[in-house]
């Protein structure tokens, strides 16, 4: 190959082929920093208008062309807060079942499901949400909670059915099929004599799972918890449906709310003047930053421990 | 000694049943959203639905025909956008780069497929609708081509780095060139994995929504041409769902049973696709 010439390569093709396809390859490097910059140009005038108060201040007012983004961020962290409480364990507890005790063909049918669950559109979660989910909430759920556990601030006010709390269950049957293919993945990747020298050492089979391939596998659990947060925070319109759509901070799990993607999805067409249109973009950056730390961390948390379990598989 | 042993083995046996429960009630849930959706969706759904536009608002029947060709006007403009990219980039990773370039360009493949959907949107939008001045086809296309290129971008280049090197270095044994062999032995070679990859992106961005909102916009006539905004499948289930008509409920559920059963039908093909016959043996 590197005896022959540039012109006689350029005559068979293959410089072409590289160039052309290279540009390819380079646009994709392009588009995703044209994003970047477009999100940072197009928030120009709210940066430098309000700052670092941008996210203290909680007054959303288009007239006034005040714009404090805080009731949206205190939406999108506790919505996915309570979504990670009720996923964590559901998805962790599936994917123990599927990596150590179904076999295989079952946690492969099972995992089959969990996939098309996961490609199931983020808009048909909405719909059934509205339909389902809110009325159940108003009329059995709330109440319940009401009831029985009134005394603690998160479950006190009129029980409208939207809110935080039902924002974060919808998100919770969203994000639980990341948390458990990747988890199923990682914990499937732990190799075979730690199972079988703790169950050599006497302890039972959850004991053996729980105590020792669990820990092996925990830095790449955590990568799929953080992956499923940030689908958690960017996720837009079946939390729009379900959340009520009031930029309100309330302890209350109960009380409707806003999040950042519902604002954006909600406001952005309507957003006369620039400074408004600007600060729904910076919203839209702040969403940006946030995915992009937590799919940076998630991406190394689940490539340590893939490699931590090959590597000790050929040792 | 005994009672304890016997508690550890109760406790085992009740955590591993609970990690049972755990994948059951989560896979349940697809039945759940499947089962609504025939119920709710197969008693609305008509003939009309398919044929007819959206009624003005107030009156019932009509149907969502504009959405539904809309939404294939969008699909395929993505395509032919995303598609491209994607497969010829991936290309350049696997059969060209050198390490470094392969590195940046998966790195921003990556990020951009991170990136919430509301936010391709807002970046679509300054794009293309601020340019141009009004809400279209074209950018909404544009917004879903955008998602789709990492995810075609990525599986493609895995499918063509499983392709065994020794078919590579058959061909170029054999005097062929470099694009040559890539375009007559190995991309042929991994065609059943790159379709896959092309169906599974395609799926994933057929019931998006947020992107959508503000480049397709939405429309309750026909739209003409690429430049015009226009209705789609997602954005109706979204307005008709939280509009207040009983009679557009009904048409969401239509909506929402189309949509997901499109959906689902192409990700079965596509991993139908896959597991018959792997052609590609992973060394």
């Amino acid at each position: 190959m590197g005896s022959r010439s540039f012109l006689s390569r350029l005559r068979e093709g293959d410089e072409i082929a590289r160039m052309i396809t290279f540009l390819f390859a380079a646009s994709v490097v392009l588009i995703t920093l044209l994003l970047v910059l477009e999100l940072w140009q197009g928030s120009v005038l709210p940066r430098h208008k309000f700052g670092f108060n941008f996210f203290r201040t909680s007054v959303w007012d288009p007239i006034f062309e005040q714009f404090g983004a805080l009731p949206f961020i205190y939406g999108t962290l506790v919505t996915a807060g309570v979504s990670l409480l009720i996923a964590v364990p559901l998805g962790i507890g599936a994917a123990i079942f599927l990596a150590e005790l179904a076999p295989a063909r079952v946690s492969d049918t099972l995992e089959f499901f969990i996939d098309l669950l996961a490609a199931v559109p983020s808009v048909i979660y909405g719909l059934l949400g509205v339909f389902i989910v809110v009325p159940l909430m108003r009329q059995y759920l709330q109440p319940a909670l009401k009831h029985s556990l009134g005394f603690l601030p998160f479950f006190q006010g009129p029980a409208y059915g939207v809110g935080f709390l039902t924002a974060g269950i919808v998100l919770a049957i969203m994000v639980i099929p990341y948390i458990i293919s990747v988890s199923r993945e990682v914990l499937l990747s732990v190799p075979r004599d730690q199972r079988e020298a703790a169950l050599a050492l006497g302890s039972t089979r959850w004991e053996a799972t729980w105590k020792v391939v669990v820990p092996f596998a925990r830095t790449g659990i955590f990568g799929s918890i953080f992956l499923a947060l940030a689908r958690a925070l960017g996720e837009t319109m079946a939390v729009t449906m379900v959340i009520g759509n009031t930029p309100t901070i309330s302890a209350s799990l109960f009380s409707p709310g806003y999040s950042i993607a519902a604002v954006i999805a909600n406001e952005f067409t309507e957003a006369t003047g620039d400074l408004y249109l600007q600060s729904l973009i910076e919203l839209g950056l702040v969403l940006f930053i946030l995915t992009f730390i937590l799919n940076g961390l998630a991406r190394l948390l689940i490539v340590a421990t893939s490699q931590k379990g090959s590597g000790m598989g050929h040792a | 000694m005994n009672n304890r042993l016997r508690w550890r083995k109760f406790i085992s046996n009740f955590m591993l049943t609970m990690t049972g429960v755990c994948a059951v009630v989560s896979v349940s849930v697809l039945f759940f959203i499947l089962g609504y959706l025939v119920f709710h969706g197969g008693t609305s759904i008509s003939w009309n639905f398919f044929t007819k536009l959206p009624a003005p608002v107030g009156e019932t029947g009509g149907g969502m025909a504009n959405a539904i060709v809309g939404s294939a006007k969008l699909l395929l403009l993505a395509s032919l956008f995303g598609v491209p990219i994607g497969f010829f980039g991936a290309i350049y990773l696997a059969e060209f780069s050198n390490s470094t370039i392969a590195f940046v360009v998966r790195y921003a493949a990556d990020l951009l497929n991170g990136v919430p959907s509301i936010v391709i949107g807002i970046f679509a939008y300054s794009l293309v609708v601020l340019p141009f001045k009004h809400f279209s086809t074209l950018a909404g296309g544009f917004a879903l081509g955008l998602m789709m290129i990492p995810i075609t971008l990525r599986s493609t280049e895995d499918f063509l780095r499983a392709v065994p090197n020794a078919l590579r270095e058959g061909a170029m044994a054999l005097g062929a060139s470099k694009w040559k062999t890539i375009a007559t032995i190995i991309v042929p070679a991994a065609y059943r994995g790159i379709l896959t990859a092309v169906l599974l992106a395609f799926a994933r961005v057929a019931g998006e929504t947020a992107p959508l909102l503000f480049t397709a916009f939405g429309n309750r006539f026909w739209s003409s041409g690429l430049g015009q905004p226009t209705a789609s499948l997602p954005v109706m289930i979204f307005t008709y769902a939280i509009a207040p008509y009983e009679d557009w409920h009904r048409q969401a559920w239509a909506a929402g049973l189309v949509l997901l059963g499109l959906i689902l039908v192409i990700n079965i093909v596509a991993r139908a696709i896959l597991s018959r016959g792997i052609t590609v043996s992973r060394s």
